[in-house]
C-alpha cells in the first residue's frame, strides 16, 4: 500500500468540504420553505423569511385542508400519474420491445422514424391547434395524459435495455412452445425489472410535475392539478382569498405568503418520503443506461 | 397512412431488385411473419404520428393568414409576411440573444458543476458521507419549476427575501431582484446547477466507474499524486462523455428552457431584457395576441435552426471524435 502524501490528504479534505457545502446548498431552499411555512403570517411580514421561526403555526396548512381545492387537486395530480405511468409503460414497452428484436425487419425504419421526431417539431403553435382545436381535448384530464404518453428518449433507453438481453432465453422457450406473449411477459419483463422500474419512475415523476399542458389547455378549476394550482396561487390571491373568506375576525390579514409555502410543502410532499425507495432504483438503472450508451 | 409511410421504407429497401409489386409483396410477407411485434409496434407508430408528425405538418400555418374559424384549409396563404413581421419588430434579436446566451451559461456552468461532482464524490472515501450527500444533490431535480419558483421567491423578495436580509446585514441597500434583469442570467445559473447537476453527475459517476482500476493503480506505483490522477487519468478518458452530453445540449442552443423561465420569471415585464427567450415569446404571443401566424413563424424557424444545429454539430463530432457522435 501506497502512502497517501500530505497535498493529497489536504485535497480530500477539500474534496470533503466542497460536497458539504454543495448539499447544503442544495438543502437550504427546502429548509428554508419548511420553516417559514410553520412561521405565523405577521413574523414573515415583520422579519422576512426565516429558517428559524419564533413561534410555530399551523394556520396555514390548516386553512388549506378546510377547503377542498387541494384535495381536487391532489385527486387530479394522483389520477393523472397512476393512470400516465401505467399507460405510458404499456405503450413504451409495447413499441420499445418490437424495435428491440433483430427477427423485426423494419425495426430501423420504425426507430427512425421515432428518432426523427426528437430532431425535429412542428412547433408549440401546430401542437396546440391540433390538441384544443381538431382533437377537441381543451379541458378534458386526459390531455394531461395522452399527449405526453411517449417519450422517445425513455423508449430508446429501454430498447437498448431489452436488446442487451441474451437472445438465447427466448429462444430457448419457443422451442419449449411458448408464444411471442408469454416470452414477452413472463421472460423479457421480469429480467427487465430494473429498467423498467426507472423509466417508470420517470414517467411518473413527469406526469405528477408536469402542468405546462394544464397552463395550455385546462380552465376548468376542478381539474387543476397540484403543479398548476401552485402556479396560479403565486400569480394571484383568489385562491387565498376564497380559502379566508369564512374567517369572521376583524381585522384579520389574510395568510397569503405562508399559505404559498405551505400548499407547495404540500405537494412535495408525497416525494420526500418515496424518494429514499425510489433512488436506488434508478441510481441503478441511469448507471445501466449511461454504460451502455 | 403509418403503413404507407414503412412501405416507403421497405420500398426503397428493395427497389433496386424488385419492381414495386415485389416490394409491397415483400412487405406484407414480413408483417405476416411477425404478427405479434408488429401489432404491438403499431399503438406508438399511431401516437409519434398523431402528436408528432401531424404537428410537422401544421407548419404551413406559418406562411398562412391563419383564421382559427376558417382552420388549415380555408385561411389565406400570405408567403413570408409572418416571418417579415417577425424580423420588423425589435424583439427578435433581444430574444435569439438570451435564448443562446443563456443556454451557453447553463450548459458551460451545468458541466462544469456535474463533472466537478462527479470527480469529487468518487474521490470520497466514507460510504455513508457519499450516500447522504447523493441523495441531497439529486433530490432538486424532482422538483417541479413552479415549486422552485416558490423558493425562489424566499431569496429574492425585495421585503424579507432572505439576500436582502442578508444585505440588511451587511449594511448593504436591498436590491429590488424583482425589477433588475442584471441579475438574473446569474440567478438562472445558480437555479440550474442547484436543479441538475446533483442527478446529472450521475452520468459521469458512471463512466468514471467504468474505468480500468488497474490504470490508477500503476499510476499510484509510479507515485502520482491524487491530482495528478484526476488530471491525467479521469478527465481525458471522461471526456467522451463530455463530449456527446454537450452536443446533445448544443442541438437544443435554440430551445429556451420554458418551465424553468416561465416558472420563474413569469409575466413580469421588466425581466424581459435579459431572461425572454424564444419558447416564451412564442407562448405570449400565442396565447396572449392570439397571432397563431407569427408564433408559428418564430417556432418554426426555431425548428429548423435547431434541427440544422444537431446535424452540423454531430457532423463536426463524426470528424473530431468518432466516438462521440450521436448518429
Amino acid at each position: 500500500m501506497i502512502r497517501e502524501s500530505l497535498t493529497d490528504k489536504v485535497l480530500k479534505s477539500l474534496f470533503y468540504l466542497i460536497i458539504a457545502l454543495f448539499s447544503l446548498y442544495c438543502l437550504l431552499p427546502f429548509a428554508a420553505v419548511v420553516a417559514s411555512s410553520f412561521a405565523p403570517e405577521a413574523e414573515i411580514l415583520k422579519g422576512g423569511y426565516t429558517f428559524f421561526p419564533k413561534q410555530f403555526s399551523l394556520e396555514a396548512y390548516k386553512l388549506i385542508f378546510a377547503d377542498q381545492t387541494i384535495y381536487r387537486a391532489y385527486g387530479v395530480t394522483m389520477f393523472v400519474t397512476f393512470v400516465g405511468t401505467a399507460l405510458s409503460m404499456i405503450f413504451t414497452c409495447a413499441l420499445a420491445y418490437a424495435i428491440s428484436a433483430k427477427t423485426v425487419k423494419y425495426r430501423n425504419a420504425i426507430a427512425f422514424y421515432v428518432y426523427f421526431t426528437m430532431l425535429f417539431h412542428g412547433g408549440l403553435v401546430a401542437s396546440y391547434l391540433l390538441i384544443s382545436k381538431y382533437l377537441g381535448m381543451k379541458d378534458s384530464i386526459w390531455v394531461l395524459i395522452i399527449p405526453s404518453m411517449i417519450s422517445a428518449w425513455n423508449m430508446f433507453l429501454l430498447r437498448n435495455f431489452f436488446a442487451t438481453i441474451d437472445e438465447s432465453l427466448a429462444e430457448s422457450a419457443k422451442i419449449d412452445g411458448a408464444n411471442d406473449a408469454y416470452i414477452l411477459l413472463r421472460i423479457i419483463l421480469p429480467v427487465s425489472l430494473p429498467a423498467l422500474a426507472t423509466i417508470g419512475l420517470f414517467y411518473a415523476l413527469g406526469y405528477w410535475n408536469n402542468w405546462f399542458n394544464a397552463l395550455l389547455y385546462i380552465n376548468d378549476p376542478h381539474k387543476f392539478p397540484l403543479q398548476y394550482l401552485i402556479q396560479r396561487i403565486m400569480n394571484n390571491l383568489d385562491y387565498v382569498n376564497q380559502l379566508s373568506a369564512d374567517v369572521s375576525i376583524p381585522n384579520y390579514i389574510p395568510p397569503a405568503i405562508t399559505v404559498r409555502l405551505a400548499t407547495t410543502i404540500v405537494t412535495i410532499g408525497p416525494i420526500v418520503f418515496l424518494y429514499p425507495f425510489l433512488q436506488k432504483y434508478f441510481m441503478k438503472g441511469l448507471m445501466v443506461g449511461a454504460v451502455k450508451g | 397512412m403509418n403503413d404507407t409511410l414503412i412501405g416507403a421504407h421497405s420500398g426503397r429497401a428493395n427497389g433496386a431488385l424488385r419492381k414495386k409489386r415485389g416490394a409491397f409483396a415483400a412487405f406484407f410477407h414480413e408483417l405476416k411473419a411477425n404478427p405479434f411485434m408488429y401489432m404491438l409496434a403499431l399503438p406508438g407508430i399511431l401516437w409519434f404520428f398523431v402528436f408528432a408528425y401531424l404537428p410537422m405538418g401544421g407548419i404551413v400555418i406559418a406562411f398562412q393568414d391563419f383564421k382559427a374559424v376558417k382552420g388549415i384549409t380555408g385561411s389565406k396563404f400570405v408567403g413570408l409576411k409572418n416571418f417579415e413581421f417577425f424580423f420588423r419588430s425589435d424583439d427578435w434579436i433581444k430574444i435569439v440573444t438570451n435564448t443562446v446566451f443563456l443556454n451557453v451559461l447553463f450548459i458551460a456552468f451545468g458541466t462544469v458543476a456535474a463533472v466537478g461532482i462527479a470527480i469529487m464524490v468518487t474521490e470520497l472515501g466514507s460510504k455513508w458521507f457519499k450516500k447522504i450527500s447523493q441523495s441531497i444533490m439529486i433530490f432538486p431535480h424532482f422538483l417541479s419549476w413552479t415549486v422552485v419558483a416558490m423558493f425562489v421567491t424566499a431569496f429574492v423578495a425585495t421585503e424579507g427575501g432572505f439576500l436582502n436580509q442578508l444585505l440588511g446585514k451587511l449594511r448593504i441597500e436591498p436590491i429590488p431582484f424583482l425589477s433588475s434583469p442584471e441579475y438574473w442570467p446569474a440567478i438562472l445559473v445558480l437555479l440550474k446547477i442547484w436543479h441538475g447537476a446533483g442527478f446529472g453527475s450521475i452520468v459521469y459517476m458512471a463512466a468514471i466507474a467504468g474505468i480500468n482500476p488497474e490504470v490508477y493503480e500503476s499510476a499510484s506505483m509510479d507515485g502520482a499524486s491524487r491530482w495528478q490522477k484526476i488530471f491525467h487519468i479521469t478527465l481525458p478518458l471522461l471526456k467522451p462523455t463530455v463530449i456527446l452530453l454537450t452536443i446533445l445540449a448544443v442541438g437544443g442552443i435554440f430551445n429556451g428552457d420554458f418551465g424553468l423561465i416561465y416558472a420563474i420569471v413569469g409575466r413580469n415585464p421588466a425581466l424581459y431584457p435579459t431572461t425572454d427567450v424564444i419558447d416564451t415569446y412564442v407562448y405570449r404571443s400565442l396565447m396572449d395576441l392570439g397571432d397563431m401566424g407569427m408564433s408559428a413563424a418564430v417556432s418554426f424557424l426555431q425548428s429548423i435552426v435547431g434541427f440544422a444545429l444537431v446535424v452540423t454539430v454531430n457532423y463536426i463530432a463524426k470528424k473530431t471524435a468518432p466516438d462521440s457522435a450521436i448518429f
